[in-house]
């Protein structure tokens, strides 16, 4: 702020601002902004007011009365909620006389009246603000002699949530966050008065994706999350901010660790991406850097198991095999696949590795479940300009389940009306309730109900009315993405000006492909990767932190490849199903471990931070990529992580601003998004008509699941809801059979017999089932190769 | 002079009655009755002028609300943001303030008349909606209101084109559960969204701005709408000639306790005085058994006390205010010199403590400590520095200066009303108030009940 | 059964059709769970939250912010003594002694038979006529010790059955808005100036 008024020496003197507010705080004249509540304006003056129930991403309720304060709006000083009350001209504002003084006292006696006074054994001990309060501004001591308020001690209220009702000051924090920000409103108040208590429906527990946001912003230690209770007290822990690289959205976390363990993620507010919040597989999944199952060290293939070996052999082996196919097929004939899950930097040595050294343009970072990287080449939203659009078209998978706090985003656009979104789904998405139009087609339709839509005036006049962004990803993980491409590329033609948020998964992804774990000319897919080495003409696989087995979504082809006699080298930190079948496994350092930066899917170039050594001897993947360079013979010049991101700012023209000192002083990081170029055209493909008798297959992820971070993290392993299947409960009936009962699916791969659910969200005709789900594999029945997948159901 | 049977409570007198004369009908609640009696005519006359001409009737008529803050009703409707539709209309009929009694008489004994000043409302203040709000313990208000309305909808005075005009409205007939705080208007509102009576903060949640569902909203008492028809029919004249200017027409006032003739009366509005209602021959008759008068509360529970002292105030709310207390609710309650300060008290703190909502520490934590320290008073527990401590928690809950009467005896000045309030609503001090009061009139009979010791037992058990 | 009947099922969908905003209608249907098993179930909260849109938890705390919904079996008959001031000045707390003698039973508790549930409750709109009580929420006025008595025997002996129903039920006759009479709703997402103040404009 001072900086600009000092540069900018400008003659006369600048127009007053509209929004400038005149008060005066403790006698000292502070200019505030219009509708700005009286408590931040005295904080942006320096005068923290103590409170309790306000947050600031939280429409402000009032309850605690910790912050009242005098306002003297000309009629003599009045108690003023300050979490409540916007400045007005000329107010003055008193946070300290005898009267706030006296109620600040008082509000504290009686909050720790029925306060257990625990803190010795209590997690928040040490960064409690209650307990900061009662030092800072309490009475002293109690006279509360009459027995306390007593409740059963910490209930579960949840899988990873523990609730003490006893330390409960009932800020209305965690249950406003439920209901106002995750819109899960499974912990209310219940009864009244001096009985109130925050509490579940009997027996049905928070079931939420957010519920760890609820711990993180309770003001006391009433709720605790069962991964970190009584792991460590506030002042044993040393911090360090960093980005979540569970999805792609990049939220901003601080990492805590205490002995070399990292125990505890917490989300930072941030403008651009989380405003604090993270989702529970983030803010959880940290369990798994900890896991004792991660790999060590490298290790090389002997018979049936591997052998620990050192780095230097290890290497070489991998060289070895990589000449080898390259001697045996040309440089295409090795295929690089994966690096999503790495940081920039990892990515980009990896690129270089594959392209310049290797040769090969057999590189790619997806894995048949996203879009087309060109969709990274349209005009891009960022995740702010996609909240606050006039309309937000959704044509990409359920968010909730795989962009968790960009559904956080994007609801909060609907539900404070500063936008409308229109979705274009198969099955009902965590959003279609916020949506102001959700049009439920079969898969196969999609471009033609985007067709129709458009005919309709109301949408058409929506759509008309510009600034329009399209969140674009692949909704269906049984079929290509062909037709969603169309039907979006159908929406950019009616919304010329629209940007385009592409709603990719894997945590890196977009910058992995933007830095190139993308084809070179004559590249091919993953899919075709894989059957060329099925087919034998690919000879060795680079697998960069993928686990084909589980996670790709076509077993057949998968299979086929990795038992031609392929050879593998897998970089991972867990010895995965696939990393298994490798021939060499190199250890790599997990989140936490390495420093770096991150491409979240609006571009946003942010850092992540080494919080912790590096389990055994693993290693950064651009440090692997280089050495194995070496082996090859080709020094790519890397010698640390910065040299890396000063390389990286050096060839790749969207990256050119983004370099480590850059970076430092960029507090919500820096974008970094290609120039837009027009190069995705409509494949103007139809599917083929649906026999009627057959039903669209539509398979799709949830939040948990069996990829290897979750199931290496306790707390979240047990989540996964397991396999089934879910119908239109018309379809149902006509089935006949009943919800909970079985049925058979048939599809061109194979046969299962599951669980089947009735589920009105789904167009009648269409299946659905959750990919990757303990209790039977789906990824045998699909292949993802069609426009669309079809299926036979039947009794058993 | 009778009390009708089938007016439980209510006695009639020589007097104006602009809200309760049906009531010595025994089937005053029937539509029947109701037109045989000059029903329905406020809104025919209503409907024949323009609604703004409607609005400045009530406006000229200064109707003041009877819920308890006694604001006009006509300011009140036009407070709402111009051309900010729809607004809804509220009717506060959940009636529990200790002592209060009239609005379900009115609800019971003359539900067409609610319902007509409803649709006046309606009518005037471009109202789109009606919800008639009755406290759930209500039954037979709920069956009355019901059936009234099954009639008035039969009969075209409620619903689509009403009348034959352009005026339509619906009245839905809502019922609480029980839980006092509701009759507070925003926790009203709350109630009337399927949610917790909790009051929301004022500002910004003004009704008149953001109300029902966040549009503006009019919540008007049972007994504030039961004038309307009279004033449409009678005129502005007719009906400011009764009263005085700031205080014009009648009010329904209970007088309960401790005298000869307890009561609901239609009193004339700003000119009788509490010597008149407590003494007067055709309203209380004096104190029963020939006793002192040693206090009475002059406006519902929440009320700071008065003493004889106060007796010649006239039913003012403005005179009242600034002589320590408000007016509130219409409920007089009378203690002679047999009752126990203390207990009566407790009675009233426990009252509030029990009723708080809970979303305020100071009230919901003040509130049921001050009823402990209470009852631990009453029960022999309590020990000498439970005064002060009564006092330092309520100053936590009122900071500053708490309203109070006069008393020459005592040497205290009126503190006028109101009071510095660290909770969102009045519960909370409400919780305070008799304490206060007791406290202040009549410390001595505290003092006797407690037995000397200067500490207690670490917990006292219940 | 202890989700709603089908016939109360339509009831409670009348009753939905009088709110714009659906929510609205939780504390009816709640007590119209109460009218049907004279107490709230479970299985009829989660049914509320499905008709209202809104979840189990937010129907759980908002009916349990309210004293006249009860979530286990209670008396037949729910005897209500009022002990607030009024009640209390003219003999409320000797009303309720007595009450808790004649039926063995405190207040909150239920009779053996099932019968009756004593409860001391806050003020109840009847002020000048104290001691009141309520028996299923219908009044009695200035209740000597021999009243009391002889309302307990009455209700014993079914002599009131004609007036007072059991728990549960409040009003026997519902409203009922005819559709061709009814205005309808007015929803507060659609900003239309009401027809008769346009004509005033
Ligand atoms: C704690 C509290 C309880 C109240 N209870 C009632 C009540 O039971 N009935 C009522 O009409 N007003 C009650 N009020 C007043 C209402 O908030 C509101 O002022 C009134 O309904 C407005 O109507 P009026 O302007 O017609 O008086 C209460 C206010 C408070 C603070
Ligand atoms: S003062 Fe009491 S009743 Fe009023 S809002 Fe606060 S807690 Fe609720
Ligand atoms: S912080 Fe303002 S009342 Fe709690």
């Amino acid at each position: 702020m001072t900086d600009t008024a000092s540069t900018a020496e400008q003659p006369e003197a600048p127009a007053p601002d509209p929004n400038a507010v005149q008060v005066t705080i403790n006698g000292v004249a502070h200019t505030a902004r219009k509708g700005q509540l009286v408590i931040e304006a005295a904080a942006e003056a320096g005068e923290y007011i103590p409170r309790f129930c306000y947050h600031e991403r939280m429409a402000p309720v009032g309850k605690c009365r910790m912050c009242l304060v005098e306002a003297d709006s000309g009629r003599g000083p009045a108690v003023t909620v300050s979490c409540m009350v916007q400045v007005a001209p000329d107010m003055k504002i008193n946070t300290e006389s005898p009267t706030v003084k006296r109620m600040q006292e008082g509000v504290l006696e009686l909050l720790l009246a029925n306060h257990p006074l625990d803190c010795p054994v209590c997690d928040k001990g040490g960064e409690c603000p209650l307990q900061d309060q009662a030092f800072s501004h309490g009475p002293g001591e109690s006279r509360f002699v009459e027995e306390k308020r007593h409740y059963e001690k910490p209930i579960p209220i949840s899988e990873l949530v523990f609730l003490d009702r006893e330390r409960c000051i009932l800020c209305d924090r965690c249950t406003r966050f439920a209901s106002e920000v995750a819109g899960d409103p499974l912990i209310h108040f219940t009864s009244r008065g001096n009985n109130t208590q925050v509490n579940t429906f009997p027996d049905e527990p928070f079931a939420s994706y957010f519920s760890g946001n609820t711990v993180q912003i309770c003001p006391v230690g009433a709720l605790t999350a069962k991964p970190y209770r009584f792991k460590a007290r506030p002042w044993d822990l040393d911090q360090t901010e960093s980005t979540c690289t569970s999805c792609a959205v990049g939220c901003r976390t601080v990492v805590q660790s205490s002995r070399d363990e990292v125990l505890r993620y917490q989300g930072v507010d941030n403008d651009a991406v989380n405003w604090g919040w993270l989702c529970d597989k983030g803010r959880f999944g940290f369990e798994a850097t900890n896991s004792e199952s991660r790999l060590q060290g490298p290790a090389i293939r002997s018979g049936d198991g591997f052998t620990s070996v050192g780095w230097n052999d290890a290497l070489d082996q991998a060289a070895t095999l990589i000449k080898a196919a390259v001697a045996a097929g040309g440089a295409s004939a090795v295929g690089v696949i994966g690096g999503a899950r790495g940081t920039n930097e990892d990515a980009y040595a990896w690129a270089r590795l594959a392209h310049d050294v290797i040769g090969t343009p057999n590189v790619y970072a997806h894995l048949a479940d996203a879009l087309r990287s060109e969709i990274l080449e349209m005009p891009r939203a960022t995740i702010n300009e996609a909240a606050s659009a006039t309309t937000i078209v959704l044509l990409a998978p359920d968010l909730k389940e795989e962009l968790p706090v960009l559904y956080l985003r994007l609801r909060d656009a609907a539900e404070k009306k500063r936008s409308r979104i229109i979705e274009f789904t198969a099955r009902k998405s965590g959003l279609s309730k916020y949506a102001w139009k959700s049009i439920v087609s079969r898969p196969g339709d999609e471009v033609e109900a985007v067709r129709q839509a458009l005919t309709e005036p109301e949408i058409a006049a929506q759509i008309a009315k510009g600034d329009v962004v399209v969140v674009a990803g692949k909704a269906n993980l049984a079929a290509l993405g062909t037709l969603q491409t169309d039907a979006i590329l159908k929406v950019l033609e009616a919304a010329p000006g629209a940007k385009v948020l592409p709603a990719y998964r894997r945590g890196n992804i977009v910058g992995a492909v933007q830095l190139g774990m993308n084809p070179g000319p004559g590249g091919n897919s993953t899919a075709k990767i894989l059957a060329d080495a099925a087919a034998g003409t690919v000879k060795c696989l680079v697998l960069l932190g993928v686990d084909l087995v589980s996670d790709f979504p076509d077993a057949q082809t998968v299979e086929r490849a990795l038992s031609s006699g392929v050879s593998i080298i897998a970089v991972d930190t867990f010895l995965s199903p696939t990393a298994q079948r490798a021939n060499v496994v190199l250890a790599a350092a997990a989140a936490g471990e390495k420093n770096g930066t991150v491409t979240n899917i609006e571009g946003r170039v942010q850092t992540v931070a080494q919080k912790i050594n590096v389990a055994g001897t693993s290693r950064p993947d651009w440090m692997i990529a280089t050495e194995l360079a070496a082996r090859l013979g080709k020094d790519l010049g890397f010698t640390s992580v910065d040299s890396v991101t000063e390389a990286i700012a050096a060839s790749v023209p969207a990256y050119a601003d983004i370099t480590p000192t850059a970076l430092k002083s960029a507090r919500d990081g820096l974008l970094a998004v290609p120039t837009p170029s027009a190069s995705l055209q409509p494949s103007g493909q139809q599917a083929e008509p649906a026999n009627g008798y057959d039903y669209r297959l539509i398979v799709s992820r949830e939040l948990y699941d069996l990829g290897i971070n979750n199931q290496m993290s306790p707390s979240l392993a047990g989540l996964a809801r397991g396999l089934r299947l879910h119908m239109h409960p018309s379809d149902l009936e006509r089935v006949g059979v009943a919800d909970g009962a079985s049925v058979r699916i048939t599809t061109e791969r194979g046969a299962k017999v599951v669980t089947v659910h009735g589920d009105a969200g789904l167009a009648r005709w269409t299946v659905w089932m959750p990919f990757n789900q303990p209790g039977g594999s789906v990824n045998d029945l699909i292949s993802a190769s069609g426009l669309v997948a079809d299926a036979r159901i039947e009794t058993v | 002079m009778t009390t009708y049977p089938w007016a439980a409570g209510y006695v009639a007198g020589d007097r104006p009655q602009i809200v309760t004369s049906r009531f010595h009908y025994e089937d005053s609640y029937t539509l029947e009755r109701y037109l045989a009696s000059g029903g329905y005519e406020g809104l025919k006359a209503a409907l024949a002028k323009a609604a703004p001409a409607v609005h400045e009737d009530v406006k000229g008529a200064t109707v003041l609300g009877r819920g308890g803050a006694g604001f006009p009703a006509g300011t009140k409707w036009g407070l709402t943001p111009a051309g900010k539709y729809p607004r809804y209309l509220v009717v506060n009929g959940d009636e529990s303030e200790p002592g209060t009694y009239k609005d379900r008489l009115l609800m019971e004994r003359d539900p067409h008349q609610l319902i007509e000043g409803c649709l006046i409302a309606c009518y005037a203040a471009g109202l789109s909606q009606c919800f008639l709000y009755i406290r759930g313990e209500m039954a037979l208000a709920h069956e009355r209101v019901g059936r009234a309305l099954n009639e008035a909808y039969a009969a075209g005075y409620v619903g689509k084109n009403i009348l034959g005009t352009k005026f339509s409205v619906d009245i839905a007939l809502h019922w609480g559960a029980g839980a006092y705080v509701v009759g507070e208007e925003t926790a009203l509102i709350e109630s009337l969204e399927g949610k917790r009576g909790e009051p929301r903060l004022k500002p910004p949640y003004f009704p008149a701005a953001i109300g029902l569902y966040g549009q503006p909203t009019i919540v008007n008492n049972v007994e504030t709408l039961s004038n309307l028809p009279w004033l449409l029919c009678n005129g502005v004249e007719a009906y400011t000639a009764i009263g005085t200017q700031t205080s014009p027409g009648t009010r329904m006032v209970a007088v309960s306790g401790h005298v000869k003739r307890p009561g609901v009366y239609e009193i004339i509005n700003g000119t009788t005085t509490f010597r008149d209602l407590l003494y007067g021959d055709e309203f209380c008759q004096g104190i029963r058994n020939g006793n002192e008068l040693k206090a009475f509360v002059p406006g519902g529970g929440s009320a700071p006390w008065f003493t004889p002292e106060q007796l010649d105030l006239p039913f003012e709310g403005r005179l009242v205010g600034a002589a320590g207390s408000m007016l509130g609710s219409g409920a007089i309650m009378v203690m002679d010199s047999t009752t126990d300060i203390p207990k009566a008290a407790l009675s009233l703190t426990r009252f509030y403590a029990h009723e708080s909502c809970g979303q305020c520490t100071p009230c919901r934590e003040g509130g049921t400590w001050l009823e402990r320290i209470l009852s631990r008073i009453c029960d022999g527990h309590g020990t000498s520095s439970d005064l002060d401590l009564l006092i330092e928690v309520g100053t936590s809950i009122c900071p500053g200066d708490f309203p109070h009467a006069s008393s020459t005896k005592l040497g205290l000045e009126a503190t006028p009303f109101p009071y510095k309030m660290t909770t969102i609503c009045f519960v909370g001090p409400s919780a305070y108030a008799p304490v206060h009061s007791a406290l202040t009139l009549f410390r001595e009979e505290f003092e006797a009940k407690i037995v000397k010791r200067t500490s207690i037992p670490v917990t006292v058990g219940h | 059964m202890s989700r709603l009947n089908a016939a109360n099922l339509e009831i409670a969908r009348e009753i939905m059709s009088r709110y714009p905003v659906v929510r609205s209608a939780t504390i009816p249907l709640l007590h119209l769970s109460q009218e049907q098993n004279g107490y709230v179930t479970r299985e009829a909260m989660q049914q509320i939250a499905e008709l209202v849109e809104s979840t189990a938890a937010e129907v759980y705390g908002t009916a349990s912010f309210y004293e006249m919904f009860k979530f286990e079996p209670i008396g037949k008959y729910c005897v209500n003594i009022c002990r607030s001031i009024s009640c209390h000045l003219v003999g409320g707390d000797d009303l309720v002694e007595h009450a808790e003698h004649v039926l063995g039973i405190k207040p909150g508790g239920t009779t053996a038979d099932g019968l009756f549930t004593l409860e001391a409750v806050e003020c109840m709109a009847a002020c000048t006529e104290g001691p009141t009580l309520q028996v299923n929420y219908r009044h009695r006025f200035r209740v000597t010790h021999q009243d009391f008595d002889q309302l307990i025997d009455d209700l014993r002996a079914g002599r009131l059955d004609a007036e007072i129903p059991p728990h549960g039920t409040l009003a026997r006759e519902r409203q009922h808005i005819p559709a061709d009479k009814a205005a309808g709703n007015v929803s507060p997402d659609t900003p239309i100036t009401p027809a008769w103040m346009e004509a005033a404009q």
